[in-house]
């Protein structure tokens, strides 16, 4: 495609959340369209790419920071990211993700793996396969930086394109009583 | 009674001796928010939202339990009284359990509106997640103590209104709590009419009705107003609200 090295590279990244800001994010619907013209997506749960890449314009994260793989990917993302959008609820506040934290990690695993399992109650052991819970599921912005913040469960599309448009013409995206919404 | 006249955000008011600074800026529409004071129900100046500068005091002072004083100059809205009143509603979010998506008062919550209102756009604070009960031993209603922000509006209007002291505040500090009885379950209580004004007055989720679910448990506390004119006045005036 001719051009595309000039237009902003976009990437979203799913962390713990449900994928409803990603599902939101695709109800966009026809302005997908537009905004595929705009921008340069280079990685996201609905692009097949392998690498956080580097030299990344605007990162949109869904999702709270709940296990150590969550935390890693948080990094690399501030690292190449020249913004960083927490997307949803989840991400500025660790909404439904958090709500496992007074339990502790333990009595979780428990409970998932063991008391409501029913063919194989073994509870995750290898941590070089499957990422280690931490002690709690925490906001995007106590782990790494963050420019600005997309409230809902899930932002609407009409916010979600709001935000995406501001970022894209240099703005950090202010959210007045219109889209400072929490749940 | 002596007029009083002040002078607030630079525009010159009167008021009545014994008013508060807050009933004068409810008269003439100037906004200042608020989350334990409720109309009808004492004040206890307990959530510090309604906080206003007053020259010549180097102490930010509720506008709810201040009277008015001849000469005083007030600031409802500077930097520094905003700053505050984030930082209370933040630290409200992070001691509690808040998870407004899936809440029963969800967009009916004042708590939400006020987060909106102050511009809390995130919590620095660490979230503190505490360990906190549930009860729904009622046969009508729940409280959920994961909701509560301690305003004492439910202690208030069943003590003040009800006349049947079901709730009351334990504890110090972080561990306090709302307790019904003497402690105990609320189902237990041999006091609680079931007349439902705790969970109409409650600013959040914490009190509701069995049955509801998320977004659902919608507030009426015209309720509030009708009785009290009702009692005082003798005019039994409905309210739409």
């Amino acid at each position: 495609m001719a051009g595309t090295e000039t237009k902003p590279r976009v990437a979203t990244v799913w962390l713990g959340g449900c994928s409803g800001c990603h599902m939101s994010f695709l109800d966009l619907d026809e302005r997908l369209l537009d905004l595929a013209d705009k921008i340069q997506l280079v990685y996201s749960p609905i692009a097949d790419v392998k690498e956080f890449p580097q030299n990344v314009d605007i990162t949109l994260v869904e999702g709270a920071v709940t296990n150590d793989e969550n935390e890693e990917m948080a990094h690399i993302i501030r690292k190449h990211s020249r913004y960083v959008l927490s997307f949803g609820d989840c991400a500025t506040t660790g909404n439904v993700t958090a709500m496992r934290n007074r339990f502790g990690t333990e009595a979780l695993i428990d409970r998932a793996y063991q008391e409501l399992a029913d063919i194989s109650n073994s509870k995750p052991n290898d941590h070089t396969l499957i990422a280690q819970l931490l002690p709690q599921a925490i906001p995007l912005h106590h782990v790494i930086r963050v420019d600005a913040f997309l409230h809902g469960c899930p932002p609407t599309p009409d916010e979600i394109w709001f935000a995406i448009n501001e970022l894209l013409n240099g703005r950090i995206p202010v959210f007045n009583t219109q889209f400072l919404r929490y749940g | 009674m002596a007029v009083k006249t002040l002078t607030i955000n630079g525009d010159q008011y009167s008021a009545q001796e014994g008013e508060s600074i807050l009933a004068v800026c409810r008269q003439h529409h100037i906004p200042i928010p608020t989350l334990c004071h409720l109309e009808g129900l004492s004040t206890v100046g307990a959530c510090r939202l309604c906080v206003v500068q007053i020259e010549g005091n180097p102490r930010l002072l509720p506008a709810c339990t201040t009277k008015v004083e001849e000469g005083m100059i007030i600031q409802t809205s500077t930097p520094k009284l905003e700053k505050y009143r984030r930082m209370i509603v933040a630290l409200l979010a992070s001691e509690g359990n808040h998870v407004c998506a899936v809440c029963v008062a969800n967009n009916h919550c004042e708590l939400q509106d006020l987060a909106y209102q102050v511009g809390l756009v995130r919590v620095r604070y660490p979230y503190l997640y505490p360990d906190k009960k549930l009860d729904a031993t009622h046969r009508e209603y729940v409280m959920d103590h994961n909701r509560c922000v301690l305003c004492t509006r439910c202690v208030r209007v069943c003590d003040e209104v009800e006349g049947a002291h079901v709730w009351d505040v334990a504890g110090r500090g972080i561990n306090c709590e709302i307790v019904s009885g003497l402690g105990g379950n609320w189902g237990d209580t041999q006091t609680c009419t079931e007349c439902g004004k705790c969970v109409m007055v409650c600013p959040t989720g914490a009190l509701f009705e069995k049955g509801v679910t998320v977004s659902e448990m919608e507030k009426k506390k015209g309720f509030l107003k009708y009785i009290i004119t009702a009692r005082q006045k003798k005019e039994w005036i409905s309210q739409s609200e």
